[in-house]
């Protein structure tokens, strides 16, 4: 029986806690009486029979007719999927993805249906490389359908592949991608690691063009967007894309919503002890930490890169719904809670968080010092509910290396951002009024994004914008270990030690500040009471 | 001179006779000691049998009788462990070169604590299916897998049958008789754990292409509750089928299905229809692709593994064009190669 998440008050006995430190670790001495570390519970128990709970969830859908019913001969049926940000680490094969398409591939070969296409919803992010696709489908879709052109990415600056679905009464246009908008069917086939993802936000940002996509993500809806995690009314950012969907609803084609989720096991044998708590570690795991650590310490960066991004986590299955998508995201919601919800008494003044290897826009790349930004203010300070874990004008303090280091064909415009526009401002408004315009409309980028493997030109501004809330929410801002010049581009404060961004943080709330550690990898949403 | 010998000759006469005796003697253990057990008569040799009398039949060690307990203690399967990691993975690499697909159908089995014993239902066409199926095999079924054997053909000496268990840890079955003794053999080996490789077909396709599934699979996993792994093993007809003296190295490739497991109350008769047509669907993949052969499975339209009607050179005519949509006309066609142009 897996054990629920808690929250451990640090005191004199407690061991030092385990952080992340990029592709590394290292263990931290909190200080005693004031320092709270938030454990995430234990991985729940995967489905038993994984492909017959994804049959009966086609066969039962929610608030919809059974898949079967909504197939005929002669039409058109798209079936989109979440692309290579989720999950992360990549999971074993077969891919929950893998699983759901051939699920459904079985039924629409029943009914005889020929015009399939299969469609990486992955919006402004980069194309995904064969491997990744062979990944997430399996060689046996990717052979039969990627030769034929039946298989694909979606491509938002292909204007002439892009169709305005309507408008909502904010203004907003809805426009995707054409062959979605033109089916008799769209089934989308999703992974909900975080709270965040699914519902709405899957067609309406996956198979979105920049146009559509703008009207959500900047700086003003995400400074807004007060609960990412949490409950979508406190969410700028969903309350549009929610209206996006009512667009959708009324006047895009059907669509079937298959949302999967799963559990937090994410790290593979040699690596057990990264999801153990402290205190739990046996002699074979404090070995393997020691000589993982000590061996990582003397290990090329990018041999350590070339590691971690090789992990394929057993993260398994935990839920699978499908149906009217709200109806879906409903129930998905309840098990991504079941799973990653902890209660938390209270906020806290300086707020402690590990950043890993990998954030959703840098599978198998690098680790860029703007994705450390995002991670840690976009991701990690927005893991709760209620209310944000540290209070207003705290202290947020991460571990990495933060390298000025960056992938150039996955991120060729993150580059010129961190020279060009980080130089200029750290604002997410500044940015957007002057930069903006100019990174998505770039030709080149638009380029390398359409026929290479880069990120759109603007999601630098995207990835920024994601911790905008974090940036004003927060005091201030410390990076241990960090690269000092890079850590002040960034706008933040380096520090040496744990002991030292203590020290610095003391300036802004003081001697006996309390302390939360967000004890990640394994996810974690906290419930601030 | 012959004079003067004479009386020395005479007076060694005795001493000749008394070598002479110890000769006789000598020679006479030596024969008592070689001379051959029959000659001595019962119960040195076997009784002569009275008239009218029969000695029923001894019950014959070959064929299906074949004893291979022996072949999975320790020692034999760590004989085993050298020889097929060793000489036969490098055989089979180099001759037929197996492409292993669909592995990841089982992965949700390898997961489980307690992995379950699986029958592998592969198509035959050559003795090198089961080194194929061997290397192909993922753990942990490789190190516990027994092969059914035609018990006519591997088990008619002791020496090919001990090598045949030893190597290949081969099982005897009757192909013409269904052998009680054999299924309940069977039924104990899947009952601790042994997973089985059974060719459905009975034998080596005779002329390339497949024959109609025989329900041994079927009948074992209805019995055992065993689940059956159908697989399709292509091109290792045309590297040494049938007939071949000998063979011409290839490429093959073995695709894994789904397992199938029995249905409560369903028939061994269709059940076996069931694993034949999943094989039928993989061959068809292996040759086309995936989702081509989806479309034809459901609308029961994937070519049949036993291949057309018809008999003749047109059904000869038509394997060659099978053939080459396969892993064995990879063999024959060229590499493209492009011009250069300085």
């Amino acid at each position: 029986m897996p054990r629920p998440g808690f929250v451990l008050e640090v005191d004199r006995s407690t061991p030092s806690i385990l952080f992340w430190r990029g592709e590394n670790f290292s263990l931290e001495k909190l200080p005693a009486g004031r320092s709270r570390v938030i454990y995430p519970p234990e991985p729940l128990d995967a489905i038993k029979d994984i492909d017959g709970a994804i049959r009966h969830a086609l066969l039962n859908p929610i608030d919809q007719d059974p898949l079967p019913a909504l197939l005929f001969p002669g039409m058109k049926l798209t079936i989109a999927f979440d692309d290579v940000s989720l999950p992360l680490p990549k999971m074993e094969r077969p891919d929950n993805r893998q699983r759901v398409i051939e699920a459904v591939l079985d039924l629409v070969a029943e009914a005889g249906v020929d015009d399939v296409h299969l469609i990486a919803a992955l919006g402004l992010h980069r194309r995904m490389h064969e491997y990744e696709l062979r990944h997430a489908l399996g060689d046996r879709i990717y052979d039969a359908f990627h030769s034929r052109g039946m298989l694909y990415q979606h491509d938002a600056e292909d204007h002439d592949n892009l169709a305005v679905i309507g408008t909502t009464d904010h203004g907003e246009v809805l426009e995707i991608n054409k062959r979605a908008a033109e089916s008799d069917l769209v089934i989308y086939v999703n992974i909900n690691s975080v709270s965040m993802d699914g519902g709405w936000k899957s067609i309406t940002t996956g198979l979105a063009s920049y146009r559509c996509l703008s009207f959500h993500h900047n700086p003003e809806t995400l400074e807004n967007t007060r609960s990412l995690m949490g409950h979508r009314h406190h969410s700028a950012l969903h309350t549009s894309v929610w209206r996006l969907g009512k667009v959708l609803k009324d006047h895009g084609p059907k669509i079937f919503q298959i949302e999967t989720t799963l559990n937090t096991d994410m790290f593979p044998k040699p690596f057990e002890f990264i999801n153990k708590r402290e205190w739990e570690w046996t002699a074979k795991d404090r070995a393997t930490f020691l000589g993982t650590t000590k061996a990582l310490n003397r290990t090329p960066i990018k041999l350590a890169r070339k590691i971690f991004h090789g992990m394929e986590g057993p993260h398994q299955m935990t839920s699978v719904q499908a149906g009217e998508t709200e109806a879906v995201h409903k129930l998905t919601l309840e098990h991504v809670y079941k799973q990653q919800l902890v209660e938390v008494q209270g906020q806290t003044d300086i707020l402690t968080m590990g950043i890993p290897f990998v954030s959703p826009y840098n599978p198998d790349g690098v680790m860029n010092p703007v994705l450390v930004m995002c991670m840690g203010l976009g991701y990690l300070f927005n893991m709760y509910r209620n209310k944000p874990l540290v209070r207003e004008g705290g202290v947020i303090i991460m571990t990495h290396p933060t390298y000025r280091d960056f992938n150039p064909v996955h991120h060729p415009s993150y580059i010129d951002f961190f020279e060009q526009v980080l130089t200029d401002t750290t604002s997410p408004a500044e940015m957007s009024r002057k930069w903006e315009k100019q990174y998505a409309e770039d030709e080149w980028y638009k380029h390398l994004y359409r026929t290479g493997n880069a990120y759109h030109g603007v999601h630098p501004f995207y990835a920024w914008y994601w911790g905008a809330h974090g940036l004003q929410h927060a005091g201030k801002v410390i990076i241990v270990g960090g690269d000092a010049p890079t850590v002040r581009r960034l706008g933040f404060t380096p520090a040496s030690t744990m002991d030292d961004a203590f020290e610095i943080a003391s300036d802004v709330v003081g001697r006996n500040a309390t302390i939360t550690h967000l004890h990640v990898p394994a996810l974690l949403v906290a419930d601030v009471q | 001179m012959k004079l003067n010998n004479t009386p020395s000759k005479l007076s060694s006469v005795p001493q000749l006779r008394k070598v002479a005796k110890l000769g006789d003697a000598a020679g006479a253990a030596v024969q008592a000691v070689l001379k051959p057990a029959k000659a001595l008569g019962f119960p040195y040799r076997k009784p002569s049998v009275p008239k009218g009398q029969t000695v029923p039949e001894t019950p014959s060690k070959l064929g299906a009788d074949f004893e291979t307990d022996w072949a999975r203690k320790a020692p034999a399967k760590a004989v085993r462990a050298i020889v097929t990691n060793g000489p036969v993975r490098a055989v089979i690499k180099l001759l037929a070169n197996p492409e292993i697909n669909g592995l990841d159908r089982l992965a949700d089995l390898e997961r489980l604590d307690k992995t379950p014993a699986l029958i592998f239902a592969p198509n035959h066409h050559s003795h090198l299916d089961t080194g194929v199926m061997i290397v192909a095999v993922p753990e942990p079924w490789r190190s516990k897998l027994v092969v059914a054997a035609a018990a006519d053909y591997f088990f008619d000496t002791k020496v090919k049958g001990t090598l045949a268990a030893l190597t290949l840890n081969a099982f005897p079955i009757d192909r013409e008789v269904t052998g009680r003794k054999s299924s309940d053999e069977l039924r104990r080996l899947l009952d601790t754990g042994w997973s089985l490789v059974i060719y459905p077909e009975g034998g080596r396709s005779p002329d390339g292409w497949g024959q109609d599934f025989k329900g041994g699979a079927a009948y074992l996993a209805n019995r055992t509750g065993a689940p059956v792994v159908p697989v399709f093993i292509d091109g290792t007809g045309s590297i040494y089928g049938k007939g071949m003296k000998k063979p011409k190295p290839g490429k093959s490739k073995v695709v894994f299905g789904s397992p199938l497991y029995p249905i409560e109350g369903e028939s061994t008769r269709r059940f076996n229809a069931r694993i034949e047509a999943a094989v039928t669907a993989l061959g068809d993949e292996a040759l086309t692709d995936y989702w081509t052969s989806k479309q034809r499975a459901a609308a029961g339209t994937n070519p049949k593994l036993t291949g057309p009607e018809y008999n003749g050179w047109r059904r000869q005519w038509a394997l060659a064009e099978h053939r080459k949509l396969g892993k064995a006309g990879q063999r024959r066609r060229q590499k493209r190669r492009w011009p250069d142009l300085g």
